[in-house]
């Protein structure tokens, strides 16, 4: 069904965070929640810059049907946001784990809960 | 469990992400709904509305019941096949539901009405039905699939026998055919010209699969909401209901209050608001910011106080938001709308938005 790539891990609502070449942690929405959204018509994404606390609402998905907060689970500064979410909204629903990244930290603390692919798995399945 | 339509499997197989809407598993959408939206305003798309009620009305005096029963005047219909759309009210002028009614013939009419309100309808209609010795039978045995877009009806009318394709083709706007197994009706909920097909229960699968093959696209409820809300057309339980009268929702036009002597239900209720002024009316309403506006957010309008969007989405073909709402009847050019804790403004606009796959709405 959904795909859920096992080089990465995922907290229970469904965002995706990957760690970086340069130690930074990148972070997006899984396959399971933009198929579960629908069509995204805007992303709304933070400043570079700002501090960002764990489990702080950081970005909003907004589709067709609904509008939902996207929560970083780790605490961090945002270094990099991804830009072509503004004209290109869709490229989270085409491309959750690539092109449709939403934003880049740096960490400054440990991260909370997260779950391995499998684990995620079960949840996504499960609703 | 909930309700399924005799295409529930083909929609499963199609790979559709089915959802509850009005106790019915529905297909919302096969793929993306945008494709499906654009695919309806620039070729041709499906849709499977089965679950709506088809109820054949028969008996002698099946017209002056109608006339009785609806707020719009079936003495309009006059030619044979013809539509109308109405309001079906209650006494207190509050909408039990609206729907679309065919004449057939002068002991024969067709009724379609919305598949949430199905019970509660049928029930109201059969209980006067009885003083007007008519007969009511809800046609479970046929499916209803609407075709849309630009060439929707080409593509349908090449599935017919070479006899029937030109009487498919010739059909008026708002008429309605039997030709062989089908009614064919040129009527739909997307501001697109195009047909919507009453056939047996066991043609309904094959039909969509042919009319795929011809490149017409599976379209779910997603599409459907977004090209109804475009074309400014009302979704009942969302922008009128029970405690809404026509007058405030956009519909004073489908009611027919002359001749003044049509004793119609809720007539009374409804002349006597009007001779007190109707407190609100309902606009469409045009975001400028990047945001969506929904229903139940509230529109505040200056020096006026407060109005509700009905019904708001995100428009594909203007790619920026478009709702209806319910404001206070003066409301000028401006509100402001309360979308996720931010106070927007948005223009007041005369719906549609869109017909036809053109903007009607200078952005």
């Amino acid at each position: 069904m959904s795909n859920i790539p096992a080089d990465r891990q995922y907290t229970r609502s469904h965002e995706w965070l990957r760690t970086t070449a340069d130690g930074d942690l990148e972070l997006g929405i899984s396959d399971h929640a933009q198929h579960a959204l629908g069509d995204l018509v805007f992303v709304e994404v933070p400043e570079v810059g700002r501090e960002l606390a764990a489990g702080e609402a950081c970005a909003v998905v907004e589709s067709v049907k609904a509008a939902s907060d996207v929560y970083t689970p780790v605490a961090g500064t945002v270094v990099a946001v991804n830009t072509q979410l503004a004209g290109a909204p869709q490229l989270v629903n085409e491309d959750p784990y690539g092109e449709g990244w939403i934003l880049r930290l740096k960490p400054s603390g440990a991260a909370g809960d997260l779950l391995s692919a499998a684990d995620y798995a079960v949840i996504a399945t499960a609703g | 469990m909930a309700l399924r339509t005799p295409l529930y499997e083909l929609h499963v197989a199609l790979g559709a992400r089915m959802v509850d809407f009005g106790g019915w598993d529905m297909p919302v959408a096969y793929g993306s709904q945008i494709e499906e939206h654009h695919a309806v305003r620039r070729a041709a798309g499906i849709f499977d509305v089965s679950h709506m009620c088809i109820i054949d009305l028969h008996g002698a005096r099946a017209r002056p019941f109608l006339r009785y029963l609806l707020a719009n005047d079936v003495e309009r219909l006059m030619l044979p096949g013809k539509a109308l759309y109405s309001c079906m009210l209650n006494e207190a002028g509050g909408v039990i539901d609206d729907l679309i009614v065919y004449f057939l013939k002068e002991d024969f009419f067709r009724l379609v009405v919305n598949a949430g309100t199905r019970d509660k309808d049928v029930a109201w209609i059969a209980s006067l039905a009885g003083a007007f010795d008519l007969r009511l039978h809800e046609r479970k045995d046929l499916a209803m699939l609407a075709v849309q877009g630009p060439e929707a009806r080409a593509r349908l009318a090449s599935l017919l026998p070479a006899d029937q394709q030109a009487a498919a083709l010739q059909l008026g706007q708002f008429v309605g055919v039997q030709l062989g197994d089908w009614f064919l009706a040129r009527t739909g909920y997307t501001g697109e010209d195009g047909f919507e097909v009453m056939l047996p229960v066991s043609g309904a699968a094959e039909l969509w699969r042919q009319l795929n093959e011809l490149g017409v696209m599976s379209c779910g409820l997603g599409a459907r909401d977004t090209l109804r809300l475009e074309a400014g057309m009302n979704l009942y339980g969302s922008d009128m209901d029970e405690q809404t009268d026509p007058l405030e929702s956009g519909l004073a036009w489908t009611v027919a209050f002359d001749p003044p002597q049509r004793n119609f239900i809720g007539r009374a209720a409804l002349e006597e608001r009007r001779a007190r002024g109707v407190a609100h009316k309902q606009v469409g309403l045009l975001l400028t910011e990047r945001a969506v506006m929904r229903s139940h957010q509230r529109v505040l309008v200056e020096g006026l106080g407060e109005g509700e969007i009905t019904s708001g989405t995100f428009s594909p073909t203007l790619s920026q938001s478009i709702a209806l709402a319910r404001v206070p009847a003066a409301t000028g050019a401006t509100v402001q709308v309360e979308v996720r804790g931010r106070l927007l403004p948005a223009r007041v606009v005369r719906p549609p938005f869109v017909r036809h796959g053109k903007a009607l709405i200078q952005i």
